[in-house]
């Protein structure tokens, strides 16, 4: 019926929901958005799978959802990982070059990018990405390709990004478990930038913060390449435990009331307005503040954001964003979210709608989705990077075949 | 009749003549050193008095009046380095140090804690005196790290003592000293930064009173600064002369290794600032170095006295005493009872030694209720590993930590 190996899925297993997009790419390397399934994720908690077999029946459900609206059979998926124990860092490879004519060739940018891989991690976590930046050749920095450029030494700079290898393996296996197979894993927040920012916002440069239910995640491109990357394991969950501890509510009303009647800034109108709680037969039980809500849902999201403004002015990012932040993630759709980023970050904020990529409006204009979204890009992008040898042998095929049907 | 003069006199704050009495008493071999640079006509208002065990560095001293505590148990060879037979040899000898105290309204205590006789001595010096009805401050310095443990344990337990019995302590750690010495610094070189640093403590609050106020700081203000604070206090003396001379005494503060580049004064409860001018002193001077004091200290208490002095024309020098709060229930506790009575009954001599233990066992739940409330307020995440940043643990809602109130 069809051919099997355009179908790329992405699979995020989130703290608040399990979320599965299909993809289906076309001649040309474009990808289209065919089919979204997803499912209330109870066995996660701050990104880290604390129960298996809650997850796993989760998993099957979104999969499943996923699988019938997109008329395709799921066979492998770009896993999307997160939690707090994700990080990352910058370093920089060095490589003498050592041929005659000091003429860079590929083996030295094969061995320079070799050299900045190697860098002591702690023993417990294990290698995401490897993201490459620039090329610097004596010293010159910004050069995207030195191949058959001259130089007597070649260094590159790397972002790279680790996690805890176990926290996720735990993953990968689950969903091997569900007879499914992992190309690749992705850390979220790469995937959440994929999918929000154009070519042209990569290279002014733009924070993307993926405010999930357990976690947040924060990346910053730059030059059209990642800058920095990490993860606060602080998300939505803690803003509905805020709720509950402060307004002294239980966890499941506390999340309803975020929903219902959650604000990011302290407004004028709740100032002195109540919520009454009521029971399931209407009865009143008790009045809630509406500006004490506010004010615990206000200073836990202010205290995010500052920590992410933090984190960049350490590492000396803060100047180069210059398209601005971008908001996605469930915690975006808080009413008054991009003004309070606004105020802490001192910048243009935008909320993220998955642009670069097209299909079902339904699964791109919500912000929950960016990262399942980004994770089929992701999948795209290595896949037509992939497939590239594989058409030249097609041509050489076809060649040969012609001379031998002669 | 001998009562009553002793009543009138346990409440200097209220009896202290226009020029106080005062009494230095250099405690231990490092106090009686330090005595030697107090010799300068600047203080010859003040009497100086030399306690120690050690016969060889009381010859050496140049102290008008020496007292030796001895008896034959030590052999003359002091308290080689025990705090305790110190304490003992000044128990013994406590009427002695009382009636050496008297008449004066000031004592001011010098001493390096963690040897013997400094650590041992001092507590009870600052009781004798006390109960000779004086106001008593004491200056100290707790020793280098690489001295070693015991001596850092010794110097830590005198300094609570001599909390609980002197009025005030100002205490230098030696450690500190570090960061105004280079690599090439000599050991005896240091010790002398480190003494001089005392001195110029001792001086900057000798000047409050002895120099003629254009603002009067009381001594009491002092006291109440020192009281009851502090692990450490921070202190700093710097001097600039010129015409920018005001701008250029806020430099040097901010500066001031002592001062952590101002963050000393940013954390601190409670600040004193003496200026020291000529007659050229001007009040726009003043206020600049108040007002850049002002900003710096946030939410502190200033205590500010200015005083003229001719020598000083021309320039102008700022002492600067930092409190830091940061006393436990314990020493508050422990303060409030020796304030109540200076008692004159001597079995209860030892009695300023026990208090803190005691007090202690009285009050068992001062320190006890903060546990539950971490517990209760992480909520769902209760079991789950802390997200630990910089410190915090973000679990907790930012509104307990930020401590909003919800009313």
């Amino acid at each position: 019926m069809f051919d099997d190996s355009n179908i790329i899925v992405g699979l995020e297993i989130g703290t608040s929901k399990i979320c599965v997009v299909v993809g289906e790419q076309n001649a040309d390397g474009g990808v289209n958005i065919i089919g979204l399934g997803q499912s209330r994720s109870r066995g996660v908690r701050k990104g880290a799978i604390i129960n298996t077999e809650q997850v796993e029946e989760d998993l099957r459900a979104a999969v499943a959802e996923a699988e019938q609206m997109a008329d395709v059979e799921i066979r492998s998926v770009y896993l999307g990982v997160s939690g707090g124990h994700v990080r990352g860092f910058n370093n920089r490879g060095h490589h003498p070059v050592v041929s005659a004519d000091r003429e860079i060739s590929a083996e030295d940018v094969e061995d320079v990018l070799n050299n900045a891989k190697v860098r002591n991690l702690p023993p417990e976590n294990m290698l995401i990405h490897f993201v490459r930046q620039h090329f610097l050749v004596d010293g010159h920095d910004g050069v995207t390709n030195p191949v058959g450029m001259l130089g007597s030494r070649l260094e590159v700079d790397m972002h790279i990004i680790h996690g805890n290898a176990n926290q996720m393996q735990n993953a990968v296996r689950l969903v091997k478990g569900t007879q499914l197979a992992v190309n690749e894993i992705v850390f979220n927040g790469m995937a959440a930038s994929l999918a929000l920012l154009t070519g042209e916002q990569k290279e002014l440069g733009a924070l993307v913060i993926d405010i999930g239910g357990g976690t947040t995640e924060y990346v910053v491109h730059s030059d059209g390449v990642i800058r920095h990357a990490g993860v606060l394991a602080v998300g939505g969950d803690h803003v509905s435990n805020d709720l509950a501890y402060g307004l002294k509510v239980p966890l499941s009303r506390a999340e309803k009331l975020k929903i219902e009647h959650g604000s990011a800034i302290v407004t004028e109108a709740g100032k002195g307005q109540t919520i009454s709680i009521t029971n399931e037969l209407g009865l009143e039980l008790r009045r809630v503040n509406v500006e004490h809500l506010q004010r615990i849902m206000s200073l836990r999201l202010e205290e995010i954001f500052k920590l992410i403004a933090q984190e960049l002015e350490s590492v000396g990012l803060t100047d180069y964003l210059r398209a601005g932040v971008f908001l996605c993630g469930g915690g975006s759709r808080v009413p008054g979210i991009v003004t309070l980023a606004e105020n802490t970050f001192q910048m243009k904020v935008a909320l993220g709608n998955a642009s670069t990529i097209s299909g079902l409006s339904a699964a791109l204009d919500q912000p929950e989705f960016a990262t399942a979204i980004g994770l089929v890009k992701y999948g795209s992008l290595r896949s037509r990077r992939v497939r590239r040898p594989s058409i030249f042998r097609d041509t050489l095929k076809n060649v040969f075949g012609k001379v031998l049907s002669r | 009749m001998e009562t009553e003069s002793e009543n009138s006199q346990s409440d200097p704050q209220l009896e202290i003549p226009a020029t106080p009495a005062v009494k230095i008493f250099g405690v231990g071999n490092a106090g009686v050193s330090l005595l030697a640079a107090l010799t300068t006509p600047e203080f010859s208002a003040a009497h100086l008095i030399a306690v120690n065990t050690d016969a060889a560095s009381l010859a050496a001293s140049v102290a008008p009046v020496k007292i030796q505590l001895e008896n034959k148990l030590l052999r003359g060879l002091g308290t080689g380095g025990d705090p305790d037979r110190g304490r003992a040899l000044a128990e013994e000898q406590f009427s002695t140090l009382k009636s050496a105290c008297a008449g004066a309204n000031i004592v001011f205590i010098l001493a390096g804690l963690g040897g013997g006789a400094g650590s041992g001595i001092s507590p009870v010096l600052a009781k004798a005196a006390r109960e000779a009805g004086a106001v008593v401050l004491a200056f100290v310095t707790t020793p280098f790290e690489c001295e070693g443990n015991r001596r850092e344990l010794q110097a830590q337990q005198s300094l609570d003592q001599l909390k609980a019995a002197a009025d005030g302590v100002i205490c230098l750690p030696n450690q500190k000293a570090f960061r105004l010495i280079d690599e090439n610094t000599s050991v005896c070189e240091t010790f002398r930064v480190t003494g001089d640093l005392l001195v110029e403590g001792v001086r900057g609050v000798w000047q409050l009173f002895a120099r003629p106020g254009l603002i009067q700081v009381h001594f009491a203000d002092v006291c109440a600064l020192v009281r009851d604070r502090h692990a450490e206090n921070g202190f700093a003396f710097v001097e600039a002369g010129g015409p920018g001379r005001a701008r250029e005494v806020v430099e040097k503060l901010q500066a001031h290794p002592l001062l952590d580049e101002g963050r000393v004064l940013a954390e601190s409860e409670a600040v004193l600032v003496s200026l020291t001018g000529g007659k050229d002193l001007t009040m726009a001077e003043v206020n600049r170095v108040m007002e850049l004091i002002k900003r710096q200290c946030g939410r502190a208490q200033i205590i500010m006295g200015a005083a003229i002095d001719a020598a000083f024309t021309g320039r102008l020098c700022v002492t600067v005493i930092a409190a830091k709060q940061n006393s436990s229930p314990k020493i508050a506790t422990t303060r409030t009872e020796t304030q109540g009575g200076v008692s004159a009954n001597p079995s209860q001599r030892d009695a300023v030694m026990m208090r803190g233990t005691r007090t202690r066992r009285g009050n068992p739940k001062m320190v006890q209720p903060q546990l539950p409330l971490a517990i209760v307020s992480k909520g769902r995440f209760d079991k789950s590993e802390p997200t630990l940043h910089n410190g915090e643990d973000l679990d907790i809602p930012t509104f307990l930590r930020r401590g909003v109130p919800l009313n």
